[in-house]
């Protein structure tokens, strides 16, 4: 399987970003039972996740290797600036689009997801197409998680589940039982 | 609760004056730490490096240290920087040399597998294997750097290897080596990094050893 | 603001409004490295060692920080602890920082320590400021630290590295792998929500047989019918009575 195609794949299901590095979590515990939230909150985040993959790689080429042990601070000043700067530019550029999106944008700064990406990109050494990849498969594999959480979780809210598991009990098992599914990809394919 | 408000390019100015302040003090911070830390972090790497070393070359007397240039090995590094890829040449107690140990790195299964092995050009075989990073599964990909058999395969295998499933092999084949069940990728890839490593360095490998050295 | 005294501010933080287990912030470290004692051990202590440390230097600077620029000035001084923590652990206990890897700079973007900052730092005098963050990073490594016992040991049948199951224990394997983050903590929330349930079911007890006949028959239908309403008066009653 080609390296690029191998990247993809693995972060999007054999080493999805939420149920198998535990990335990107609030928004999953959060999210209710609503897919087409969901929806959205994934497609908001793979559209983050690309453009921190850019920055991340020209920062690492261009800026980094002169100082190295910099590289927490400028990754979260970027991406804290790429968020405003997003939400900016989605509001003045599609009223509608920030009607939908907006308040899911400033929740993504702290999400574990976009700064992981970034310094795992880092650690492997990814290249630019490299990266880009990594963020699609990444954003891809992180809106898979979130539309099945929430489907589970519409129907979950008409079954009749024991008082003691309801609430954040119940979301976690739910999240232990994909991240097990999930593991069934593991034959999906090699690296080489 | 009062809100006294300069004009407002005075106002603009306390914000990016507090955040350029922040912004250099933490800096400053972090390079002085940074510096304070540097030397142990680099001794402690070392002292991994040498141990790995000694284990897959089999306890050499000493070692030099020789860096890949453009065609072949020099004992002296590179005048660009960034291009330091180092291999080591032991030398047994009569100061013969017993092999190179090689360190190359490939994503493995979870994430990147960095690994050190032992080479001897004259003899075509490996010396050893340790693995020096890897994020495998644990209790499966792990196995790799934890199964001792697995491990011990290496030592006196022919290259190229060829990576077999357990059982298949023809067991005559001193490059066969037996793939791990339930780890069969991670266990892919060591095989794959020494190849590859081997295919990559092989030729000045053998030109140094066949010109004696420096 | 209501005042709170400087006990309140230290233990609140252990029990009553844990980080992991009641507020749900912090999660991914949470899940992620407690795969052993030794790692959530160091994970907490270098999270603890952030928390206060920004805490306190927050909490010092809080006058001369702009409102407007406040969360960018809190991210930035979390963000040169974390590097500090990073490098300090990298130089004295190699091992452990090659075990949680990527996860230590991602304490940066915890949740709890912004969430700290932001409501109480940012208003507090350093002592205070220091208490509750002693008391929100302890609460953090005990929660963390009891789900890696969990983990460890069924996972590996051993504590900090030491076998102590036997070797006839088949390690449950899955406990160290990602779901079994996930079911760990999942069963843990269901354990205290049990306990949290038969409490308030022993206050009602109480109250029904120290008042009136009238009051137990609908407090009882309450209880009953389990609904949240019910709930939320019991809890309500609890705490009263607790007070």
């Amino acid at each position: 399987m080609s390296d690029l195609l191998w990247i993809l794949l693995s972060a999007m299901v054999i080493n999805n970003f939420t149920l198998a590095l535990f990335l990107g979590l609030c928004p999953f515990m959060g999210v209710s039972g609503r897919v087409s939230t969901a929806l959205r909150m994934g497609l908001a985040n793979i559209f983050v996740l690309v453009i921190t993959s850019i920055c991340a790689w020209f920062l690492n080429t261009y800026v980094l290797p002169s100082a190295p042990y910099l590289r927490i601070i400028c990754f979260i000043v970027v991406i804290a600036s790429l968020v405003q700067i997003v939400e900016m530019a989605i509001k003045k550029l599609s009223p509608l689009l920030f009607q939908q999106l907006g308040i899911y944008l400033p929740l993504i700064t702290t999400n574990c997801a976009i700064l992981g990406l970034a310094i795992f990109q880092t650690n492997r050494g990814y290249g630019f197409v490299e990266g880009l990849a990594f963020a699609l498969g990444a954003g891809l594999g992180l809106t898979l998680a979130l539309v099945l959480m929430a489907s589970i979780r519409e129907d979950a809210e008409l079954a009749p589940v024991p008082r003691v598991a309801r609430g954040m009990a119940l979301v976690l098992i739910i999240a232990g039982s994909l991240s097990l599914a999930f593991m069934g990809f593991a034959g999906l394919g090699s690296p080489t | 609760m009062t809100v006294t408000q300069g004009p407002a390019p005075v106002r603009s100015l306390r914000l990016v004056s507090t955040l350029s302040v922040a912004g250099a003090v933490m800096g400053l911070a972090l390079v002085s730490v940074h510096r304070a830390t540097e030397p142990a972090i680099l001794a402690h790497q070392e002292r991994v490096l040498q141990a790995a070393i000694r284990e897959v070359l089999g306890q050499p007397a000493r070692f030099e240290t020789l860096y890949v240039v453009a065609g072949g090995l020099s004992a002296s590094p590179p005048t660009e920087p960034g291009s330091g890829e180092r291999v080591h040449l032991g030398f047994d107690a009569q100061d013969r040399p017993l092999g190179f140990a090689i360190a190359a790195a490939e994503p493995g299964f979870q994430d990147q597998v960095r690994l050190l092995f032992g080479f001897d050009p004259s003899s075509g075989r490996l010396l050893g294997m340790k693995v020096l990073e890897s994020k495998e599964t644990p209790g499966l990909g792990d196995k790799i750097e934890k199964d001792a058999a697995f491990v011990g395969q290496f030592v006196g295998a022919r290259a190229p290897l060829l990576g077999v499933k357990p059982g298949r092999g023809s067991g005559e084949d001193p490059r066969e080596v037996d793939l791990i069940t339930g780890a069969t990728i991670s266990s892919r890839t060591v095989v794959s990094i020494i190849n590859k490593a081997l295919e990559r360095l092989g030729p000045a490998l053998e030109s140094y050893a066949a010109e004696g050295g420096p | 603001m209501k005042a709170t005294s400087p006990q309140q501010d230290l233990l609140r933080g252990i029990w009553r409004e844990n980080p992991v287990l009641i507020q749900m912030l912090g999660l991914c470290p949470a899940l992620a490295v407690t795969n052993s004692v030794k790692n959530s051990l160091a994970m907490g202590l270098a999270t603890c060692f952030v928390l206060c440390g920004s805490s306190v230097l927050v909490s010092l600077c809080r006058r001369l920080i702009p409102h407007e620029v406040r969360i960018s000035t809190y991210i930035l001084i979390i963000a040169t602890f974390v590097s500090v923590a990073d490098m300090s652990l990298a130089a004295l206990a190699p091992e452990v920082h090659k075990q949680l890897g990527a996860f230590i700079a991602l304490i940066v973007v915890n949740c709890m320590i912004l969430g700290r900052q932001e409501a109480f730092a940012s208003k507090r005098p350093v002592g205070r400021a220091l208490l509750d963050a002693l008391g929100t990073g302890g609460g953090f490594v005990i929660a963390i630290v009891a789900m890696g016992v969990v983990r460890e040991l069924l996972g590996s049948g051993s504590l900090l590295g030491v076998p102590v199951l036997g070797p006839d224990f088949e390690p449950w394997i899955v406990m160290i792998l990602p779901p079994g983050g996930f079911l760990t903590l999942g069963f843990l929330l269901l354990a205290l929500n049990a306990r949290a349930a038969r409490r308030e079911r022993r206050q009602l007890a109480t109250r029904e047989g120290a008042t009136s006949a009238a009051l137990p028959s609908a407090l009882a239908a309450g209880a009953a019918r389990g609904d949240a309403r019910g709930d939320a008066r019991g809890d309500a009653a609890a705490r009263e009575g607790a007070r």
